[in-house]
This record gives C-alpha cells, sequence and structure tokens, in this order.
C-alpha cells in the first residue's frame, strides 16, 4: 500500500518561477522517508501541495489510495503537518490548541480528550497542558506542533524541519519521540537540512533540486555508493610533515592533527597497520563529514554542474 | 464526513475568543452608546421634539442598537480571521478536512453573535434611558440576525483580501461608520433635501435600520419588504463571493 503517490506533479508560481518541474513520488505505508533537498529545491512547495496550503498548476497527489482533488475529505484526515514555522495560535493554551485540532478534523468531544492527553503525554507536555502558548519555550512549542498533528490519528506524518533551531539535547529526544510514532505504525515524510537526522532515522530517501527529483532510493543503497571516506584522526605527539602511505590521501590539518581520506577497497586496518610502523600514535577517530550529507552535496553539485553546462 | 463538530469547534473557540477579552469587545459598545443616550437622547433630544410621531428618543434607539450590531459583527470576523491569517493558524483549518463554507459558517456565525450579545447590550442600556418597548419581535429579530450575518460576512471579505492591519481598519473607518450615519440613525430620511434622499437609497444600511426601527416603534421611511430583499440579495452576493475568495484561496494560500 502507497501512503503517498505523487504523479507529474508541476508548480509554477504567480512570478513564473517554476518550483515544482513534474516530479513523481512513492512512499510505502510504514515507511519513514526523507525528502532532502537545498533550499529553493522545492521541498516546501511540494509539501504545501500534499496538505493543501499551496494549489498544484497540475498532476495528481494520492494519500492511501484517496485523490485529493476528488476525495477530499478522505484524503485529508489521512495526513498530519508539522510545519517549518510555529502556526498556532499563540494566545491558546496548548490543550486548546490540540482539542480545536482534533475539532476541524471531526474528532468526538469524548475523544478528543482522550487523545489530546495521549499525544501531550507523549511529547512529554502534559504539565504544560494549561500554560499559554506563547509562554513555552521554542523546543516545547515545536513538541506541540507534533502533538497538534498527531491528535487526529493520521495515518501519514509530514514533518518539515522538526528540529530546525532546537538544541541537540531535544532534537535526540525529538528523534525518539518520532522513531516511537513510527514504531507505532505511522508513515513518516521527513524534510530536514541536518542530515545526520535523516541518515539516522530514514530508510527511504528522495532528494529533490531545481524541482526535480534527482535522487530516489533506500538509504543504505544510497550511502553504499559513497566509495572514500574521510576522517579526522587526533595524535598523540605532533608531526613535522604528513606520511606518504599508498592508497591514502592524508593531510596535516594541525601539528596533532591528520585528515585522511579511506577509499572504501582500502578500508582502516592497513592504515593503522602503516601509521603504527611509523610509530604514530591515534588517541582518536571521527568522520570528517556525514556520510550523507557527503552524497548530499556530490549529488546537487553535479546536477547544478549538469544544468550549467 | 461529518462537518458539525468542526463548524461548533470554530464557533465556540470565535465566541471564547470575543468573551475573553470582554473589555475590549463588550465593555466599551456600552459605554459609547450609553453616552449617546445621554447626550442625543436625553439632553438634546428632549428639545427636539418627535419625528414621525416618534419621540427622538425612542427614534434613535433602534438605530444606535442596528448600529452597534453592524460595527461588531463586522469588528469580530474582521480581526479575528486577518489575526489567524497573520499567526498563519489558518493552516490548521486548511490541512484539516474542513470544507469552505464550514470555514465561512463557522466565522460568520461568530461575528453574529458577537454582533447580537452587543445589540442586547445596548438595548439593555437603552431601557435605562428610555422605556421603548419592541413592537414586533419577528421583524425586530430577524432584521437584527439578517444584519449581522450580512455584515459578518463583509468582515470576512475585508479580512481575506487584507494584507495588513491598516487594510483591515480602512473599510470600518470610511466605508462603514459614514454609512451608519448617513443611514437614518439619527434622522429620518425624508427630513433631507430631495437630491440626498435620492443619494441616501443606495446606502444599504438605510433599509436596514428602517426595517429595524418598524419592528422596535412601527416606524420606517421604506418599504420593509424591499429592506428584507435587499438584506437577502446582499447576503447572498456575499456569501458566494467569500466562497470564491477561498475556493481560490486568496490571501491564504501560495
Amino acid at each position: 500500500m502507497k501512503a503517498l503517490s505523487l504523479r507529474n506533479l508541476r508548480k509554477t508560481y504567480n512570478n513564473g518561477f517554476e518550483a515544482l518541474k513534474g516530479i513523481d513520488l512513492d512512499v510505502e505505508a510504514g515507511d519513514f522517508f526523507a525528502l532532502l533537498g537545498p533550499n529553493g529545491a522545492g521541498k516546501s512547495t511540494a509539501i504545501g501541495i500534499i496538505s493543501s496550503l499551496v494549489n498544484p498548476s497540475s498532476g495528481t497527489v494520492r494519500v492511501f489510495g484517496h485523490d485529493l482533488q476528488r476525495e477530499r475529505s478522505q484524503a485529508k484526515s489521512c495526513i498530519g503537518l508539522v510545519p517549518q514555522e510555529v502556526n498556532f495560535n499563540q494566545f491558546e493554551t496548548v490543550k486548546n490548541i490540540l482539542l480545536n485540532q482534533a475539532g476541524y478534523y471531526g474528532t468526538p468531544r469524548k475523544l478528543a480528550l482522550q487523545r489530546t492527553e495521549h499525544c501531550l503525554k507523549q511529547m512529554e507536555l502534559w504539565d504544560k497542558r494549561n500554560t499559554v502558548s506563547r509562554r513555552l519555550s521554542g523546543g516545547m512549542k515545536r513538541r506541540v506542533m507534533i502533538a497538534r498533528a498527531l491528535v487526529h490519528a493520521p495515518k501519514l506524518l509530514i514533518l518539515d524541519e522538526p528540529t530546525a533551531g532546537v538544541d541537540i539535547e531535544i532534537r535526540r529526544s525529538m528523534w525518539k519521540m518520532m522513531q516511537e510514532v513510527n514504531q507505532q505504525g505511522t508513515t513518516i515524510i521527513l524534510t530536514t537540512h541536518y542530515l545526520e537526522e535523516a541518515e539516522s532515522l530514514c530508510r527511504n530517501i528522495a532528494i529533490i533540486d531545481q524541482g526535480r527529483i534527482v535522487e530516489n532510493s533506500d538509504m543504505a543503497g544510497l550511502l553504499a555508493r559513497l566509495h572514500v571516506d574521510h576522517f579526522v584522526l587526533d595524535l598523540a605527539q605532533p608531526l613535522a610533515e604528513a606520511p606518504i602511505i599508498d592508497g591514502y590521501q592524508l593531510e596535516l590539518a594541525a601539528d596533532k592533527v591528520l585528515n585522511v581520506a579511506v577509499p572504501k577497497e582500502s578500508g582502516l586496518n592497513n592504515l593503522f597497520g602503516e601509521l603504527t610502523q611509523r610509530n604514530i600514535n591515534v588517541i582518536s577517530l571521527k568522520n570528517k563529514t556525514n556520510r550523507l550529507e557527503q552524497l548530499f552535496m556530490d549529488l546537487v553539485e553535479t546536477k547544478s554542474a549538469g544544468g550549467k553546462q | 464526513m461529518n462537518h458539525s463538530i468542526a463548524f461548533r469547534t470554530i464557533v465556540i473557540k470565535e465566541i471564547f475568543r470575543f468573551i475573553r477579552i470582554w473589555p475590549q469587545t463588550l465593555l466599551p459598545p456600552a459605554i459609547t452608546t450609553a453616552l449617546y443616550f445621554l447626550i442625543f437622547g436625553k439632553l438634546i433630544g428632549d428639545r427636539i421634539g418627535t419625528i414621525n410621531g416618534a419621540s427622538y428618543m425612542d427614534y434613535i434607539v433602534p438605530g444606535v442598537v442596528l448600529m452597534s450590531v453592524i460595527s461588531h459583527s463586522y469588528a469580530n470576523v474582521v480581526s479575528s480571521f486577518y489575526s489567524t491569517k497573520f499567526q498563519h493558524n489558518i493552516e490548521e483549518l486548511l490541512v484539516a478536512p474542513v470544507p469552505n463554507w464550514v470555514i465561512l459558517a463557522g466565522y460568520v456565525s461568530g461575528g453574529i453573535v458577537r454582533g447580537l450579545m452587543v445589540g442586547f447590550v445596548v438595548g439593555l442600556i437603552a431601557r435605562v434611558f428610555d422605556d421603548v418597548a419592541v413592537q414586533n419581535w419577528w421583524i425586530t429579530l430577524s432584521v437584527a440576525f439578517l444584519t449581522a450575518t450580512l455584515f459578518a460576512m463583509a468582515g470576512f471579505i475585508n479580512a481575506v483580501l487584507a494584507e495588513s492591519f491598516d487594510d483591515i481598519s480602512i473599510i470600518p473607518n470610511f466605508v462603514l461608520t459614514p454609512l451608519s450615519y448617513l443611514g437614518g440613525v439619527f434622522y429620518s430620511v425624508t427630513m433631507l433635501p430631495d437630491i440626498w434622499q435620492t443619494i441616501s437609497i443606495a446606502n444599504p444600511i438605510l433599509y436596514m435600520v428602517n426595517a429595524f426601527r418598524y419592528g422596535f416603534i412601527g416606524v420606517t421611511d421604506i418599504d420593509i419588504q424591499l429592506a428584507f430583499i435587499m438584506t437577502g440579495g446582499f447576503i447572498t452576493v456575499l456569501a458566494l463571493f467569500s466562497l470564491y475568495l477561498l475556493h481560490k484561496g486568496t490571501g491564504i494560500k501560495n
């Protein structure tokens, strides 16, 4: 069963800007799906169309088999949206924000109260239920938006940069919450600029650039295409210059910091053997860049270069 | 899908909104109209005499009540819906399976309730200054209801088209207030020179004020049936235009 199916989706704004140039996309039910792309690539327009905030120029959107144009109520009932910007009534209490949203979806009052309690507890906001929302911290406001999107029990949850601007501790706790929601059977589509977030949470991925899908595959398959990993090594003793080791590219970033490019076929064991032979002791090692970030840049830059030719 | 829950949610939200801020929404009209009744009705009115057989105080009470209904039903919807747009929480409604007619009906109903509540409060204050009694409840209530509906809908259109807070004050200040004052609230249109009588016929508020006054004290300058037809016609046109704007997403969708 497909949770979402886009066919030849196009959007040209009144000023003539073509934000979407005919995209096709399928998201399976139960998936945790990443929709990535640089700023202005068309992600927000696509999400806006799926969630009925933007009128498409042409193309079709089906949500769990329901056509968004012809079976509007059924399609919309399946969707919960967490937008980029805080968009709830800042003068309303947290509880009323959720109760009103449940009401818009036709949820009877008794059930709405039960779901509100469940969602606020799930998002660790139950003790803030009677607080006027403008008094909440940034991280809490983000969680209110997730709770609000979940209150009508949607089958498809769209998270548009849900962790933008929140500190790492809150971001990690939000990841845990999102994973729990996905494990309970809700399909999730996530857009984010934190590629580490997409890599650790999502099973499938699409990359959109300049209004077109430039990549659509499973996360593991995409990452396997990365041929070279970049690491940073912290050394015990300072070096005057970078050692030369066949099969690896080494570069001295500071007197006790070594950058190294490791081809997949060479691996790390051989590198450490060579370093040990040269009496170079490594204290710690970390990835120089996030693997998905590297792939993302490769894909987007390749496409941009292709477009300019 | 049953949309009655969504409709009820919008209406209750709207009613709680204006009740929560009652010092801004319910108190000012009570004070302003008390001053109207004291100054124009009692102090000056006693020297004016009668108009169409009614004392001046009796004559202005229905107009002042309806003027309050007009301004508050309009103000409620224009400020509430524009704030919803401004804060982007209109997106809560657009994402949900709420049909456009339910959104319109919900906000307009909120405006009607506030308009009628303010009208009731002003009516109670009028009773302090004057013992005017309603002659025909059916006409009085139906005109109040239709007038509140019409101006709540006009407020909705203003809010949809507005792009700034200035835009939501221009119509009330420069169109609604002059039309209300020139709509025969404080005088009979027959007292005007011919040319101004002819111009006044184009003012829709004139019909509503006169129909409402007829319900109150049985005095009118215009035909009651025509007043109902005009008001009903305006409501139909504004409702269709509101639904068209919502369908196009004007001012609320990209």
